[in-house]
């Protein structure tokens, strides 16, 4: 029924019993080193680095490609633009437009970054509930607010939908169908303004519920984390991994 | 009469806004032995009452004295919420952690226990409420009278000293009912119960305190009375309180 449901987070693999603490590390790690590699053969040793975190992670292939696919469709949007206005040799005309070989190159480049970039995100960071995120970012010694901020806009996200949810299930139930007319957008600005008013409400006695249960701004987990033998091998082993790809990126010569 | 929890001393609230206050030189009093039912019509107060003592609103004018002291900031609310438990009438707003273990080891927790502990009172919590099994559920994907169940859950895991239930019963089938008449009556604890239901009160409260703008008047829980009261309409006039006057107040 949710949107913001977590559809990765649970699970049984290695990935997923995995210290959340040492996935968020190399994560980080790997996500800026494929940020700003420049050369293909980094960006590929990326790219089946993440791909190996996948498969420790098992997760169901399909639900993985839809991910795969709404970002790639963002992509698809830069390829029309950017082989046509990067400067460079000029490889193919349509139209008025001429595609320049540095501009499709780059295009590409980019497309196995942001997909190298995602699949080992969903393979470390979607495997870990988002709570339990916010507090491993805490005890990874993260400024306390920013963990809270991250925990509480998840709550809150779903108060919203599950809110918005309500509402369009009352509109129906009262049979109205969207149409192109007054009726329709008047309906559309009511339940936008109820949203925010309701919403607001909502998180506001949410808070009041918590402040009766003793909440003094410190948010204490049940999970405590431990730290094990596999942990280390999986921090010692991607960090050999990204080593090597840095290493690829500093001595292979630039192809662009 | 023994040294009473919660005092209400001449209280006047009213919601920002609003064209006439809830309460107006309002008074009202928990004992230690009280076991009381706080009824009215719908929209007479009963849920600001129990806001009010919690601290989660304040009031214009009055006096709140809450275990001898008297509370007025937010300060002073803190060891009052660790002690005093609300059900909230809507159990929507009371459930907010992802699985029901989490939820109802998040008021332990507060109360400084450590995770085994608090792991350990939610699991047995659970279990005196006919909840075992439901510890990794996820909150917002129970029923109704489920979620009301683990509201209450959460409230008795913190271990109170006093109750304050609002419309504890609404949505529970018969025989839930009945469970939670059994776990109320077994509860050693002075409460409040707000409810609409004549059956559940008289089986759980002796007095029923019957809310009124100014004062309360509190009579034994009496089947026909409750009936009766449904379809009355408040009595905002009247003037006699029967709960203790200003003259039996404890000063903080
Ligand atoms: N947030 C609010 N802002 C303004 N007025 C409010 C607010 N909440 C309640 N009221 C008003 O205050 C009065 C008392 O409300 P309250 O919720 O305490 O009633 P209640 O006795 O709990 O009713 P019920 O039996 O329906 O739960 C009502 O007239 C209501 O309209
Ligand atoms: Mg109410």
């Amino acid at each position: 029924m949710s949107g913001i449901a977590e559809p990765f987070s649970e699970g049984s693999s290695l990935a997923h019993r995995l210290d959340p603490r040492g996935k968020i590390v190399v994560a980080a790690l790997f996500a800026t080193l494929i940020a700003v590699a420049q050369s293909l053969a980094a960006v590929l040793g990326g790219l089946t680095l993440a791909v190996l975190w996948l498969f420790l992670a098992w997760l169901p292939w399909r639900q993985v490609l839809g991910k795969l696919l709404a970002v790639n469709s963002f992509i698809f949007f830069l390829w029309l633009v950017l082989p046509f206005s990067y400067p460079g040799d000029p490889l193919f005309t349509v139209g008025p437009l001429t595609a320049t070989k540095q501009g499709i190159w780059f295009s590409a480049l980019i497309t196995l970054k942001s997909n190298a970039i995602i699949i080992g995100l969903i393979a470390l960071i979607a495997t870990v509930p988002v709570v339990t995120l916010g507090q491993s970012l805490h005890s990874l010694k993260l400024p306390p607010k920013l963990c809270h901020l991250l925990l509480f806009t998840y709550r809150y996200l779903y108060v919203f939908e599950e809110e918005y949810q309500r509402l369009r299930t009352a509109m129906k139930m009262r049979g109205f169908r969207p149409r192109t007319n007054m009726h329709t957008y008047r309906a559309f600005a009511y339940l936008a303004a109820m949203l925010l008013v309701r919403s607001a409400d909502r998180a506001e006695r949410v808070f009041q519920a918590m402040l009766c249960r003793g909440f003094r701004g410190v948010f204490y987990s049940l999970r405590t984390f431990s730290w094990q033998r596999r942990d280390g091998v999986f921090l010692a082993g991607s960090l050999l991994a990204l080593a090597a790809i840095l290493l690829t990126e500093w001595r292979l010569p630039r192809l662009v | 009469m023994a040294e009473p929890l919660i005092v209400v001393d001449r209280i006047t609230f009213a919601y920002p806004g609003a064209a006439s206050p809830v309460f107006q030189n309002f008074s009202f009093q928990l004992g230690p032995e009280d076991h009381l039912g706080l009824i009215g019509p719908n929209g007479s107060g009963k849920t600001t009452l129990l806001h009010l003592i919690m601290g989660l609103l304040r009031p214009q004018a009055g006096r709140i004295i809450i275990f001898g002291n008297e509370v007025k900031t937010e300060k002073d609310f803190v060891p009052v919420r660790q002690q005093i438990g609300l059900l909230f009438q809507n159990a929507d707003d009371q459930l907010f952690c992802p699985t029901v273990l989490e939820d109802v080891a998040f008021g332990p927790l507060n109360q400084g226990k450590s995770p085994a502990a608090a792991k350990e009172i939610a699991l047995a919590t659970l279990e005196r409420l006919g909840l075992s099994g439901f510890e990794d559920r996820v909150t917002y994907k129970l029923s109704g009278g489920e979620k009301r169940l683990v509201s209450l859950a959460t409230v008795l895991a913190m271990q109170p000293r006093v109750l304050l239930l609002d419309e504890p019963t609404s949505g529970l089938d018969e025989k839930t009912k009945h469970r939670l008449i059994h776990i109320i009556q077994e509860l050693h604890i002075p409460f409040v119960i707000v409810s609409h239901e004549p059956d559940f009160l008289h089986h759980t409260v002796h007095n029923c305190c019957h809310l009124h703008l100014d004062h309360c008047e509190i009579k034994p829980v009496m089947l026909e009375e409750i009936y009766h009261e449904k379809d009355k309409v408040p009595n905002r006039g009247a003037t006699s309180c029967c709960f203790g006057g200003p003259d039996r107040l404890v000063n903080g």
